[in-house]
């Protein structure tokens, strides 16, 4: 567990220093998302990876551990309103509905295309 | 017993433990409530869990910085969950595989309708940039948005509270909006709200139907890597 905790962490440092060394233009744990995806292709080929920190499920079971409550994750950084509550009183309603707005047409946008895609993507195959 | 209930007051609000404890409990009773309701979007626990501490540190007069000094270890975790997604991606890689095709033009189209449908409305309505700046990257999983946001100067609190009223709202809407249009592919459903709404949206997808919850999950993981490398190419294109 705490080895799998430890390895997460490393993922996400090693994707800071890039970021920072690199002067890469995407956030550093983005980078050890991609890093721990890499490893855990890896673990299925090389036999070294199938000891350490990522035998048995434990980076899942840390993992799973951590995504069933990424909603705890977005308090703080919500309680954030406090100090833009002139932001709010000046443009809240407008920033409300423009969110919402988006939302439904991104909502939209993205299924209708992805329907239309496989559609058009299997038609082709049996063709 | 220092006899001067004020001063433990002051000894108190100035300790990280009293805003950690403060912000795990109104957590744990908003999703409480929110799984009494059968999981209902309106009892969103994140929405109801920041107007609660929000008002308590109004009513206390507690500035946002001291509540963060406890909150801090919390919001920590967003980076390492962020790169924990790795892990949903790998376990359901054959399903990933299996409509990777349709995924990728989806990924592309909606990603870039989230963020230029929100940059062109804001300008629209005539926002001050750095607002408009700060909204762009509100349909990913807020770790990334406020690095994202924080990387171009603008202001991650603004992208905080965007990104999680995007997540709730896409999370009410979803459901009732996909029926509407009749749209019944749960794959083309769930990865709709995966991309749209991040986590909350995920979250939502996974109450519905599974296959709509691995969807969501993918979109969120693969919108949160596009929009990171997107949004300063078209913020500099859209935005003067």
């Amino acid at each position: 567990m705490i080895a799998s905790l430890g390895l997460i962490l490393l993922c996400q440092l090693m994707g800071e220093i890039a970021v920072r060394e690199i002067g890469l233009p995407i956030p550093g744990p983005v980078i050890g998302l991609m890093l721990l995806f890499v490893l855990l292709l890896g673990r299925d080929r090389i036999a070294l990876l199938q000891r350490g920190p990522l035998q048995g499920g434990g980076v899942e079971k840390a993992a799973d551990g951590m995504l069933a409550h990424l909603s705890l994750l977005f308090v703080p950084a919500g309680v954030g309103v406090v100090q833009q509550l002139d932001l709010v009183a000046e443009h809240g309603v407008a920033i409300f509905l423009i969110l919402l707005l988006s939302a439904v047409v991104t909502l939209l946008v993205t299924a209708l295309t992805f329907v239309a895609a496989s559609r058009l993507l299997s038609r082709r195959s049996v063709e | 017993m220092t006899g001067n209930p004020f001063s433990l007051w002051v000894y108190l609000s100035q300790t990280p433990l009293l805003w950690l404890t403060v912000t795990l409990l109104v957590y744990a009773a908003a999703d409480a409530i929110s799984q009494a309701t059968r999981r209902s979007p309106l009892a969103n626990p994140v929405l109801h869990s920041v107007w609660v501490i929000g008002a308590i540190l109004l009513l206390t007069g507690t500035p946002y910085p001291n509540y963060f000094d406890g909150a801090q270890f919390v919001h920590f975790l967003l980076g390492p969950a962020t790169v924990a997604l790795a892990v949903p991606l790998y376990e359901n890689r054959s399903t990933v595989l299996s409509a990777v095709l349709p995924m990728l033009i989806a990924l592309a189209v909606g990603s870039l309708t989230a963020i230029v449908s929100i940059v062109l409305l804001a300008e629209a309505v005539g926002l001050p940039r750095d607002v408009v700046v700060s909204l762009a990257p509100k349909s990913i999983t807020a770790g990334v948005a406020m690095g994202v946001s924080e990387s171009m100067g603008a202001n991650p609190s603004i992208t905080a509270i965007a990104v999680i009223l995007t997540g709730i709202m896409g999370a009410i809407v979803v459901t009732p909006l996909m029926n509407r249009m009749k749209i019944t592919d749960f794959r083309a459903r769930g990865f709709a709200v995966g991309l749209a709404s991040h986590g909350i949206g995920t979250a939502r997808a996974f109450q519905v139907d599974t296959v709509a919850g691995v969807f969501a999950g993918v979109a969120m993981s693969l919108n949160a890597l596009l929009t990171s490398l997107v949004v300063p190419v078209l913020i500099t294109l859209l935005v003067r």
